[in-house]
């Protein structure tokens, strides 16, 4: 072979190899990413049974009920809208009413959210930021009420 | 006192940088010796001085000088010693600190080992080495300064974030900045040669053992990091795909892509323009992760604090020196010569491979980690890109790349024989055949892919030992030849060789705990027992327990296999009055490789206790497979080719008279 075909192998190559990877992230792009709604928008939006979403706000103020092995039912509300979520399992230390929180899970018939994935703060300083721009938008953040500072938990 | 000569040590160093941006590139261009002999000891006098101003805020924090803004921020006088060493880079101003100490260190190894470097090439790369040094400095300076002082100094401190007090906090940012820093040299030698315009085989030697010491850091830094998180986040999870985590994965991919580059520009002077280019974007990526981690762009447990500021200044940066080194390089890459010529199928077209897959498995997590950033930038909406996105993109690619690695090594140079190869890895596809076989048969896996990534898994390691097999002769020739080839062979051969069995251990582990793993989560009272996988434990009741700065509530459990008791696990949870949290510490058995986790939930009223346990089999493979990778590391490293050129201690010290 020449220089020239051998060039060609090389860069016939890493042509395929890049589509190969290209078409994978178009694929998962489209099948595998979660999209972010606050309360208000699952309200406006009709969000269609079946799709995995992400939910975030605070946990409305008496509206924790628990039930027998770890069920958890609760209202996610942005002020203006409330969601209600399902969840069985263990909920985060700092799961509180009246805490931001946010939820990811499937929407069931009468827009209730079985969530499999329950995010809370898990210090004094944090909000998860999608529960603070929730609130933003519905106008009930405050400036004063905290710094976002950060956490990766369950 | 202390804080203001840390402060100053730094302002000096960031003098003593900018001149050693300078003075060395002219004295190169200009031929003048002494102004390339500058860099050596200002370069050392850098480390020298940042390693003062760091020793200051060790000092201040040591002694509690809540005087000092970020030691009242981030610590407290009841923490025990270590945490109070640790909880200087455990927060955004004194993290930068080490970054630069490390940075420093560096420069200064370079000055004080690089003696065989040719003279413009060592000023060269000095120099470069103190551009970075520089902006950091001022970075530092400018945006966030540690030795702030507060006009009152308060009785006590607000304590460190208690999910970082822990030994992890002292280990994982080190290891992880002697990665993502170390890096910075790879990218001064290749800022350097393009600033000469030349380039040998000789650069690549230079090259490597510093690549593969960042690499080695780096690779034990990851796997450190994992490992915290798994039992400090109380779910069992050991990789999130989380930005944050990306971040310091995707430097390691393209480095691992220079690491082995670097061996084809060496071995056969070719691939050069692309050695150098990915030598830039190696530490272009450990930019970006900074800039991820520290401007704030992205919550989580890394970004300590959100100051617009910084996030622009650190942009700043990363512009600078990813947009200022890829047009030089775009500028001079032509200048470069090429070299050898190789065949598809040899040992550097397999090398091409292993390079084009993994960047292109890099690119998929960036797109990944910043498509969620730049779509919300755009339009607004938010998206999360989690597990599923990585599995369908970076998983394919990576297997791709798994399954042609044991055919690298055992390729001839030049030009191979793919046919021959393959019938020597007859092996190495039966154990992976038969290891699908026994995977299939054993109940319980999830998933049906599982078994293919078992036998994946064994494959690989079956044909890291047939590597060796090969090259020593071993089952061919007799015991003594066998002996006198293995000890002959190139420690780079065993390295190899161990680093690929690494990997595969790593898969292995991330199979067996993600496929076989078992979990229940229960609300459990006193006395019951709860099963799992052949494990009962037994809930003894909750004990108080007081730590130095917190409380804890313990769980105690009895562990029994088959009647037989094992043991206890204490999963535990602490309450910091300081900051009034809690952290949740994880309980953990360790069974021959794989491991029983506890995590404790909420306490309801009835005295009940919700607990999550989980069964983990071969879960410790994945960071042993990370300890065997930097093994691997580390006798390549100590190989006697890496060393060529160096001064011969012996005949030097002839010549110094005796003390």
């Amino acid at each position: 072979m020449t220089r020239k075909q051998r060039r060609l192998v090389l860069i016939g190559g890493s042509i395929g190899v890049l589509g190969l990877a290209i078409g994978l992230v178009l694929n998962a792009l489209s099948g595998s990413i979660v999209f972010f709604n606050s309360p208000s928008d699952i309200k406006e939006k009709h969000i269609a049974v079946g799709t995995r979403i992400r939910v975030g706000g605070l946990v409305k103020d008496g509206s924790v009920q628990r039930g027998d092995n770890l069920r958890i039912r609760f209202d996610v509300t942005d002020g203006k809208n409330d969601v209600a979520v399902r969840f069985q399992g263990i909920v985060p230390d700092l799961f509180r009413e009246g805490q931001g929180v946010v939820a990811e899970g499937k929407m069931e018939p009468g827009g209730i959210l079985d969530a499999d994935t329950v995010l809370a703060k898990h210090d004094e300083r944090y909000m998860p930021k999608e529960v603070v721009d929730a609130l933003k938008k519905s106008g009930r953040w405050e400036e004063s009420e905290g710094k976002v500072a950060g956490g990766k938990t369950q | 006192m202390i804080p203001e000569l840390g402060h100053y040590a730094l302002v000096l160093a960031l003098a003593l940088g900018l001149i050693q941006s300078v003075a060395p590139i002219v004295g190169a261009k200009t031929g003048d010796g002494a102004l390339m002999r500058l860099a050596t000891s200002t370069a050392i006098a850098q480390f020298l001085l940042v390693g003062f101003s760091f020793l200051a805020l060790v000092i201040c924090y040591v002694t509690s000088d809540f005087s000092v803004a970020t030691v009242f921020e981030n610590s407290n006088s009841q923490m025990p010693f270590i945490y109070k060493v640790s909880s200087v880079w455990g927060n955004h101003e004194g993290s930068m600190l080490l970054w630069v100490l490390i940075l420093s260190l560096f420069g200064g190894l370079v000055a004080l080992f690089g003696n065989n470097l040719p003279a413009t090439l060592k000023a060269n790369v000095l120099a470069v080495q103190s551009w970075i040094a520089a902006t950091f400095y001022l970075f530092i300076l400018l945006t966030s300064n540690p030795f702030l002082r507060l006009p009152q100094a308060p009785m006590e401190g607000r304590d460190l974030n208690p999910i970082l007090q822990d030994p992890g906090l002292a280990v994982h940012p080190p290891l992880l900045y002697l990665g993502y820093v170390g890096f910075s040299i790879a990218f001064s030698f290749a800022i350097a040669a393009l600033i000469e315009g030349r380039i040998d085989a000789a650069w690549a030697r230079w090259v490597r053992p510093w690549t593969l010491m960042a690499w080695m850091c780096l690779t034990l830094g990851i796997a450190g990091g994992s490992y915290w998180a798994y039992y400090t986040l109380g779910w069992g999870g050991f990789w999130f795909w989380d930005p944050v985590e990306n971040a310091s994965l995707m430097p390691w991919l393209a480095g691992t892509a220079l690491l082995h580059s670097a061996v084809v520009m060496e071995k056969r002077n070719a691939l050069k323009i692309w050695t150098v280019l990915l030598a830039i974007l190696t530490f272009s990526l450990s930019l970006i992760g900074t800039f991820l981690v520290r401007s704030g762009v992205l919550t989580s447990v890394h970004s300590f604090a959100n100051d617009p500021r910084r996030g622009i200044f650190i942009l700043g940066i990363l512009m600078l020196f990813i947009g200022g080194g890829l047009s030089l390089f775009a500028w001079r890459a032509s200048t470069l010569k090429q070299g050898g010529l190789f065949a598809p199928i040899s040992r550097e077209g397999s090398l091409v491979f292993n390079n084009l897959f993994l960047t292109t498995a890099c690119l998929t997590v960036l797109v990944g980690t910043l498509y969620p950033l730049a779509l919300e930038a755009v339009t607004g909406e938010k998206i999360s890109v989690g597990g599923p996105f990585f599995n369908l993109t970076f998983g394919p690619l990576f297997i791709a790349l798994m399954f042609a690695m044991p055919f690298g090594p055992l390729l001839a140079w030049k030009r191979g024989d793919l046919l021959g190869v393959a019938q020597r890895l007859m092996a190495a596809f039966a154990v992976g055949l038969v290891a699908i076989a026994a995977a299939f048969a054993i109940k319980g896996g999830a998933s049906v892919l599982a078994p293919f990534g078992v036998g994946l898994a064994f494959y690989v390691m079956m044909g890291a030992i047939i590597d060796l097999v090969e090259r020593t002769g071993l089952m061919r020739l007799p015991m003594a030849t066998v002996w006198t080839r293995a000890s002959g062979l190139p420690r780079s051969a065993w390295g190899t060789a161990i680093a690929h069995f690494g990997i595969a251990v790593t898969l292995l582990g991330i199979i067996g705990a993600a496929a076989w793993g078992t979990e229940r989560i229960v609300s459990i009272r006193p006395s019951d027992t709860v099963s799992l996988s052949g494990y009962d434990l037994t809930f003894d009741g909750i004990f108080e327990q007081s730590g130095p700065n917190y409380n804890a509530q313990v769980a105690k459990f009895t562990v029994r296999e088959g009647g037989v008791a094992l043991g206890q696990m204490e999963p535990q949870k602490r309450n910091f009055s300081a900051r009034e949290t809690s952290t949740n510490e994880a309980a953990l058995m360790t069974r021959g490789v794989g491991q029983l986790y506890l995590s404790l939930g909420d306490a309801n009223k009835d005295g009940s206790i919700a607990i999550r346990l989980y069964y983990k089999p071969l879960v410790m493979l994945i960071w042993l497979g990370g300890v065997i990778m930097m093994l691997g590391g580390a006798l390549s490293l100590s190989d006697r080719r890496l060393r060529v050129g160096a001064p011969k201690p012996a005949a030097k010290a002839a010549l110094q008279p005796a003390e």
